[in-house]
Formats: structure tokens, sequence, C-alpha cells
């Protein structure tokens, strides 16, 4: 049942980056409308997936490489339509709805028989840690795209070449705020799934921090967020800077949450991964 | 239709001829009085005069129309005859549907002409001067006008350099209320921008010049302050927009001293408006981060990429006016009396010869004759019921009420517009 849900989420996600690529490059009304109607139908869809899968396997479904990429997505659609509900900012969905859709394209490519928990991850601490981590993750991922059209804004407004794609993108400020929120927002999450992850290794591995490469690279992009919330507190960086941090911290949320699992051997990998 | 406008007639006739508010709705009722309209409607506006109007003998409903404004005017037919246009059945649907969506402005695009058609509208109806045409005619204009509006970016987009401030103000601060605009310098163009600026909620304006007394005209304009113009690099720790048109032939702001100011500013961004000639402020102010300078070329290049961008969008307006004309003519000539009444009869016809059969087909002993006189009877039945309304409505169609009653007829006994 969840696998039939993955799909139907799947086609209305391709179908709402479609409408919503159509919107930034036409501006038509309609085209946002209908991304907006696909996307959420496609989060409710998800919503039934998720849950399905939680009844079939029994476990919060965020154990192989198809289900974290999943949930992902999910996290990041779902912060999306609150944004845009906060918001009113519908051409955002050009640069989230591709994002969640190439997640969930390469979860399909991945087997998505249900495994039998590991041991070691037998614990209620799974869906806790797991949650606030890719909940942070997913934060970043709308600083990110948020970032990526601060940068392109900036660069027309800057290069005077005010179009109809100029018109159609949101303000600095507002790209600015949301890069902002996001940080105040994202930080904290990460924090609690770093904080709840090392308490459970302590459990589970005794001992609560022992440099396995997901740890190290969770530290990492934690500073990076960290440095980047200093500095906008008291130096007052925003705008570029601040628009290009996002953009090197998310690569640093990927590259510690795939990167790691892919190339590096360690205490987080497990079976049912990249097989 | 009978009009004039911006393109067919110059300024001094259209300063001439014009309806002024207060005395519209006697101009409307007197214009309701000519005998062969049955409709009317008067658009007044600084670049055009139109008058619509129904009537059932187009001939003499120009000639009257013409004659009334000759005389509401105190004018001689032959003054301004050459500039009239007049327009009459599609043609006038187009018309209107391309007033509406400003398509036939002098800026196209601009907004106003929308709410002037809705108030010339609302004035007449409220003298009882429109009917079931015009009614029906101007619901379509606006909803016309909507759709352009939504589904083409034409009126999007700003043509004037001090709009285009505003708008690139907005893409850098995303709304205006409760930014502040530091004027240096106190010309023409710095306090038209201004104006556009404050219209958009700018709420503090400082101005500052050489000479004290215009910063303090300028400052008392917009409920301002004036500061001497030694101290405006001060102020530019506090603003957000900087308007600048000095005479000084030097440039009176350079990178150095922004990039330190936006330092101070802790990277809050700044917009300089250099609109002198020759520049105050150096270009390569622009590259420092979260500063954004745009000088007068600047404005008026983005203003005439815009103008360009309108006038594709033009294209593709005039695209969905003419399919809407089309609607609208169908449902016109579903207004004639007499398709109504051949459906109505033939809708009729199909009731009692259905209803007949099942009744014969129920009572098979029926001999030849009592068939027939059943037959008759029913005729005769739909017949008599028909022949009052049918009566009614050839007596009406002459009246102003005529395509209320067929429309009424049709919703009545469910007729299918074809």
């Amino acid at each position: 049942m969840n696998i039939l849900f993955f799909k139907i989420t799947l086609a209305l996600y391709l179908g709402g980056t479609i409408a919503y690529l159509i919107y930034l490059l036409s501006s038509q009304e309609r085209a946002a409308w209908a991304g907006r109607l696909l996307l959420g139908l496609g989060f409710v869809s998800h919503c039934l997936t998720l849950v399905m899968r939680y009844i079939e396997a029994g476990h919060t479904p965020v154990v192989n490489l198809h289900e974290s990429l999943s949930f992902f997505a999910w996290a990041i659609v779902g912060f999306f339509l609150l944004l845009r509900y906060r918001y009113r900012m519908d051409v955002l969905g050009a640069f989230i709805s591709p994002l969640a859709l190439l997640l969930v394209i390469w979860a399909a490519t991945l087997p998505k028989e249900i495994l039998p928990l590991p041991p070691s991850l037998r614990s209620y601490w799974l869906p806790i840690h797991v949650t606030f981590a890719f909940l942070g993750d997913a934060i970043f991922a709308l600083a990110f795209c948020a970032g990526v059209t601060y940068l392109i804004q900036e660069r027309l407004v800057k290069s005077k070449r005010i179009g109809p794609l100029s018109q159609r993108l949101p303000s600095l400020e507002v790209l600015d705020e949301i890069n902002y929120r996001s940080l105040t927002i994202g930080f904290p999450l990460l924090t609690v799934g770093i904080i709840t992850g090392a308490i459970w290794a302590e459990y589970a591995w005794g001992s609560y921090w022992s440099w396995d490469p997901k740890e190290t690279w969770s530290l990492i992009t934690w500073l990076l967020y960290a440095a980047l919330l200093h500095q906008r507190l008291t130096v007052g960086w925003r705008g570029k800077k601040a628009a290009i941090m996002a953009i090197v911290g998310f690569g640093a949320v990927l590259f510690t949450f795939l990167g790691v699992n892919l190339l590096l051997e360690g205490l987080h990998s497990y079976d049912g991964w990249f097989r | 239709m009978i009009g004039l406008n911006h393109r067919t007639a110059p300024l001094e006739i259209r300063e001439k001829i014009s309806f002024p508010e207060e005395g519209l709705v006697r101009c409307l009722e007197t214009l309701q009085d000519l005998s062969s309209l049955t409709e009317g409607l008067i658009l007044s506006t600084c670049n055009r005069v139109e008058i619509y109007a129904a009537t059932r003998d187009p001939e003499r409903g120009v000639e009257e129309i013409k004659g009334f404004l000759a005389q509401q005017h105190h004018l001689h037919l032959l003054e301004f005859e050459s500039t009239l246009y007049a327009l009459q059945g599609e043609e006038v649907v187009r018309h209107i549907f391309r007033v509406a969506s400003s398509l036939d402005s002098m800026v196209v695009g601009e907004p106003q002409i929308l709410g002037q058609l809705k108030e010339a509208y609302r004035t007449a109806r409220t003298t009882r001067t429109t009917g079931t045409l015009l009614n029906r005619l101007l619901h379509r204009a606006f909803s016309v006008a909507k759709r352009v509006r939504t589904e083409t970016s034409i009126g999007d987009r700003a043509v004037s350099v001090s709009f285009v401030a505003v708008e690139l103000a907005k893409k850098i601060f995303g709304h205006l209320e409760g930014r502040e605009v530091l004027i240096i310098g106190a010309g023409e163009m710095c306090e038209l921008a201004a104006q556009h600026l404050v219209r958009g909620g700018v709420k503090g304006v400082t101005v500052t010049n050489r000479t004290w007394e215009r910063a303090m005209g300028l400052a008392e304009k917009f409920n301002g302050e004036a500061i001497p113009f030694a101290e405006f690099p001060n102020s530019l720790l506090r603003v957000d927009i900087v308007i600048s048109s000095t005479s000084s032939p030097d440039y009176i702001l350079r990178k150095k001293e922004v990039s330190k100011t936006i330092r101070e500013r802790k990277n809050r961004p700044l917009f300089f408006i250099d609109i002198a000639v020759p520049r105050d402020i150096d270009p390569q102010v622009n590259s420092v981060d979260n500063v954004y300078l745009y000088d007068i070329d600047d404005l008026q290049e983005v203003a005439e990429t815009n103008i360009k961008g309108r006038q594709q969008e033009a294209q593709r307006a005039e695209e969905i006016v003419a399919t809407e004309m089309e609607k609208f003519c169908r449902w016109y000539q579903s207004l004639e009396v007499v398709p109504t009444i051949v459906s109505l009869r033939e809708r009729l016809e199909k009731i009692r010869k259905r209803e007949l059969e099942k009744t014969l087909s129920s009572i098979p002993q029926l001999s030849e004759k009592e068939r027939m006189a059943l037959e008759a009877l029913t005729v005769a039945i739909v017949k008599k019921i028909l022949h009052s309304p049918i009566t009614f409505l050839k007596e009406t169609s002459q009246d102003s009420e005529g395509e209320l009653y067929v429309d009424v007829v049709k919703k009545l006994f469910k007729l299918k517009e074809e």
C-alpha cells in the first residue's frame, strides 16, 4: 500500500514541479494555482505513504536510504507549504519542488522493501533523533532555495536587468528574512538532533561522542550555521553573504546526510543503504 | 457608440466636450429622452468622451447623439463632427472591451480607465438609463478587463521613471512602510520621485540642499525635516533610500564613504537614486554589497524595456478581447425574438408529443377517431397556452425591455442558446 501512495506522491510532485516551472517562466497565475494544488495533494499522499509504511513496518520509516530520502522530501514540502501560507509566495515553489522531486525520484530507484530493524536501532530515540535531524535539514533546504533565489534577484537588480523574471521573484528583503527565520528555526532543531543523537549513542554504543564520520560532519555543519547565526546577529551579515552561507551550509547538510554514508565507513552505516 | 478620444480630437476640443460629474445625471436623462434610444451610458474622462447607446434605429440614433453632443456643449456640430467616431454592433463590443482593458489608452495598461468606466456605469445604472443590453455588455467588459489583468502582465510594469524607482525600492525592501528617504538637492524630479515613494508608504522624508531655504521649502511639503548640506553623510546611517539631484559638477559620494556607511549600518541595504546630470554618486558605489545605485539612464532603460514588454502583452490581451467578443455576440444574437419563439414552440411540441405517446401506448384499445381527438386536444391546449406569451414577446420586442423578456422566457423554459 505504501508503495502505491509513494508512486502517487511522485506523480503529483512531478506535476507540481512542472506547473511551478511554467509559472516561473510565464507568470500565469493558473500555473501557480495548479502547482500549489498538485504539491498540496502530493503532500497529503506523502503523509499517507509515511503512515502506511509506519503501520506496515512497525517502526518509524527512516531506517534505509529510500525511507530517509522520502522523509526528507516530505519535510521539505511540508515546510514549503507552511511558508507559502505565511508569505503568499509561490515563486519559491519553482525552486523547492524540483529539489523535493529529485529526492523522491532517487528514493524511487532504491530498494523499497521493509527490512527488519537492526537491534541497535530498536529504541524510542530513533524517531526522536531522526525527526529532529531531518526537520532541521528540511528548514535548511528552504534557506538554500531562498539563498539561490536571493543571488539571482540580487544579480538582476545590481546589473539593472529588471525584466519579467525579476518582477516575479520575491523582494530581496523577504528572501533575506526567510534566510534569517530558517536559521533561527533550523539551528535549534539541528542542535536538538545532535544532542538526542549523543544521548542515544550513550545508550546504544556506550559513549556520547565517538568521532564517527556522521558525528564529525554534523558538528562541522552545526559550526557553519553557528558561524552564520553569530555573524548575522553581531556584525549584521545579511543579503548576499548570508545567502552564500546558506548554500554552503546546505552543502554540508547534504554531505552529512548522504556523502558520509556513500563515501565513508562508520557507525551510522546500516544494511539497506545503497544496495 | 459615438465618441472622441485623444487620438481623434485635439485637446481644445476635448476640453470643450466633456461631461463633468455634477451634471452627469441630468445629461443621462436628456440622452434617455431621445426618441430613438432605449439605453444609454456616458463615459467622460480627460482622454475620451464616449456615449454608448442601444437603439432600434442605428442611423437615427447616431444623428440624435451627435445633435445631443452639440446641444449639450453649445457647439455647432460642424466644429467637431470630424473628430467623432461612430461604431456599431460587434465593433462596439470590441471597442468597449479594449477600453476597459486599457488597450485603447494613451498609456497602454494604465489602470485608471477601468475605475472610470465602472463609475460611469454606476451613475448610468442608478439613473436607470441602462437595460439588459448595456448591463450585460458592461459586466462582460469588466470581466474581460479582469481576465486581461490576471492573464497578461500588461498592468504590472512601471513605465515612468518615478514609478520605476518605486518598483525597484519594493524589489529591494519588500514594502516601503516605515522606510525613510533622504533627498539631496531640491529639484522638481526629486520632488516627483519622493512623492511617489511617499504614496508608496515611505514615512520619514529628510531634505538637504546647499541653499537652506529650498531645503526647508521642500521638507515642509512632505512634513519632513531639513538638514544642513554638510551633515547629510550622517543621515545616511538612518535612511534607506537616497534621491540625489544636485548641480554639483563632481561626485558628492564615493565608494569609500559608502562602504564605511554600510558597515556602520550593519549591512542594512541602501538604495541610491541618482537623477543628477552630471552624476552625483560614483557609479563604483553599485559594487558595494547591499548597496543599489540607479542613475537616470538606468531608470529610463528599465522604463523602456517595460514599455516594450507591455506591447507584447498587449498582443495577448487583444486575443482575449477577440474571443470574449465572439462570446458576447453569440449571446446577443440569441436575444432575437423570433428564434426564441421558434424554440419555445419546438420545446412545447416535443413535450406534447412525448406525453401523448405515453398515454396512447398505455391505452391501446382506443379507436383511430379517439386518437385523433386526443391529438387535437393536446394541440389546442399547447396553442392556447402559448398564445398570450408569444403575442406578448412579439409586442414587446420593439421596447427596451424586449430583450429582458426574451431572456426570462429562455430561463423559464430552459431553452438552450445555440
